[in-house]
């Protein structure tokens, strides 16, 4: 099965300030594919998904060079960096409810996307949580705060957030760095069954959920992309030494 | 080895004692204060009922018959507290939201700096500034026949209230976790929406403590009220005519009145009325500030 190109990343180099954080990474992403991306700290990986949200244009001293394409548009051509977000959604490493009910919580990103109709807006926060796995324990709880609910809800809930304004692509920063091993497999089953409507790229320090959830795997080092291939490939059989001496367990 | 002991114990039990003491101390002056100020002011109500002082029209302490309605008195501070929160109170949270979330680092640091001096200018500074300039403009812009107006004292006081307003707000806003900000950023919401939607109500108790303690700091001000609002005890009807102020009443007759007589009671029972208003608006501010720990 050939997948046609979701997004494309040529030569793109990155710097903070003095500090180069990305070096010339040139890597493909397949519609409906989960490519998971992993590496030592301070490796890029972050960096690298934040630019796909243009989510590191607010910090001081960003500078890039090379192309970043999305179905072959330049994102970083287009002022409208809200309607990219809208596209491209993030779930990040700690569950960050927003200080509102559940409900709100999902209907925040739809509310601000300019939907007015309430009985739309509860069938989409509905059908947000059910993808989630969360609407069985909280389709009671919907105007409670959402600070209420446990850590793995939580993150579950931001999920939920995340799909409702409807994206193409989901990119999770180590989603489940805080949860426990069950909220975690709820949160992998549901990346999994996400790949029929979603491209979606995973960062995590954890191999093994790599190598569970990744179509493919991407190990980055120090900025640099040292190998990408299929999970089972990669991870049986790499290619370059320092991925084999990475996911044996020998550095980082 | 035991003596050493024994002196540690000592030590202990004295700085102890000693912190103790100090943390009650302000609790103690307190009750001192409203103990002094409720025998001097009450002794007013043997002569003068409560609600022909505080309802009555008429303030004439020395004539004879004397009378002692502070009612254009509250009237007075009333309006000059009010039109200075409508003036403090947006301009003191937009500079706030400025400040904590929008301007860039150095921008801030300048502004910052710039808001704790204009809060430690003496309010006499203050008053004397707007004397000289504030006084004649507003003369001279709504043709008035004098610029000692409620309006003047209104808005040489948003000036005072402007720096507590704004500290306040700004810490309370950036109590918010940035966190939030960028979950509200990732899901398209553009910045003025996620300050709006998300930031502003996670802070609002923190920025409802700082608009009652600005109003707090505008009600309990006299210098400058004393000096550019006229001192007309009438009830005034509108902004642009002179008003006195409780506090001013307070200060402009002090000095003039002979202990024990009605009329210095009576200031005294303007104390008792400041006293209870300042009281509550601190109280809103701390039920604010507290709510939401519940």
């Amino acid at each position: 099965m050939v997948s046609p190109i979701k997004v494309q990343s040529k030569d793109l180099s990155v710097r903070y300030g003095s500090v180069e954080a990305l070096k010339s990474i040139s890597l493909d992403v397949y519609a409906n594919e989960i490519l998971s991306i992993i590496g030592p700290a301070n490796s890029g990986k972050s960096t690298f998904l934040r630019c796909l949200n243009r989510f590191n244009d607010n910090q001081p001293n960003f500078s890039f060079k090379g192309l970043l394409t999305i179905d072959g548009q330049n994102i970083y051509a287009d002022g409208n960096v809200e309607m990219l977000r809208k596209r491209v959604g993030m779930v990040f490493a700690l569950p960050i409810v927003l200080p509102m009910t559940v409900f709100e919580n999902v209907a925040y990103g739809l509310r601000r996307h300019g939907m007015k109709d309430k009985t739309q807006m509860e069938s989409i926060v509905e059908r947000s949580l059910k993808a989630a796995y969360l609407w069985d324990e909280v389709k009671d709880r919907l105007q409670e705060h959402a600070m209420k609910l446990s850590g793995g809800q939580q993150q579950r809930l931001c999920l939920a957030r995340t799909l409702a304004v409807d994206p193409e692509i989901i990119l999770y920063d180590e989603p489940c760095s805080g949860l426990d091993p069950i909220s975690t497999a709820k949160i992998e089953e549901a990346m999994l069954r996400f790949k029929q409507n979603y491209t979606q790229i995973l960062v995590t320090n954890n191999t093994k959920q790599a190598a569970r959830v990744g179509d493919r795997t991407a190990f980055f080092l120090m900025g640099q992309l040292i190998e990408i291939g299929e999970t089972k490939k990669l991870f049986t059989s790499p290619v370059d030494r320092r991925t084999d001496d990475y996911i044996s367990g020998r550095f980082g | 080895m035991q003596k050493n002991f024994n002196g540690k114990l000592v030590k202990e039990w004295v700085i102890e004692r000693c912190i103790y003491l100090s943390g009650i101390a302000s609790i103690i002056f307190v009750g001192l204060i409203f103990i002094f100020l409720a025998k001097e002011g009450f002794s007013l109500f043997k002569t003068v009922s409560v609600s022909d002082f505080l309802l009555g029209q008429k303030w004439y302490p020395i004539s004879t018959p004397a009378q002692f309605g502070i009612l254009p008195l509250i009237v007075g501070s009333l309006y000059v507290t009010l039109g200075a929160t409508i003036i403090a109170v947006p301009i003191g949270i937009a500079s706030a939201v400025y400040i904590a979330e929008v301007a860039p680092v150095k921008t801030r640091e300048i502004l910052k700096s710039g808001i704790e001096v204009l809060a430690a200018i003496p309010s006499v500074v203050l008053g004397f500034i707007g004397m000289m300039t504030l006084v004649p403009w507003v003369k001279n812009t709504f043709h008035l026949p004098t610029g000692l107006t409620a309006f003047s004292g209104a808005l040489m006081l948003a000036f005072m209230a402007m720096p507590t307003i704004v500290s306040i707000a700004e810490d309370a806003l950036n109590a918010v976790p940035k966190r939030y900000k960028e979950a509200a950023l990732a899901l398209g919401a553009t910045r003025w929406q996620a300050i709006w939607r998300v930031i502003f109500p996670a802070a609002s108790s923190g920025i409802l403590a700082a608009v009652m303690l600005g109003i707090g700091r505008v009600i309990g001000e006299t210098m400058a009220v004393m000096m550019i609002t006229g001192n007309a005890a009438r009830i005034p009807n509108s902004l642009f005519e002179p008003v006195r102020t409780l506090t001013a009443t307070v200060a402009a007759e002090m000095g003039e009145t002979v202990r024990g007589s009605d009329h210095y009671f009576a200031l005294f029972a303007i104390g008792i009325v400041l006293f209870i208003i300042t009281f509550f608006i601190n109280l809103i501010a701390d039920l604010a500030v507290h709510r939401k720990l519940k």
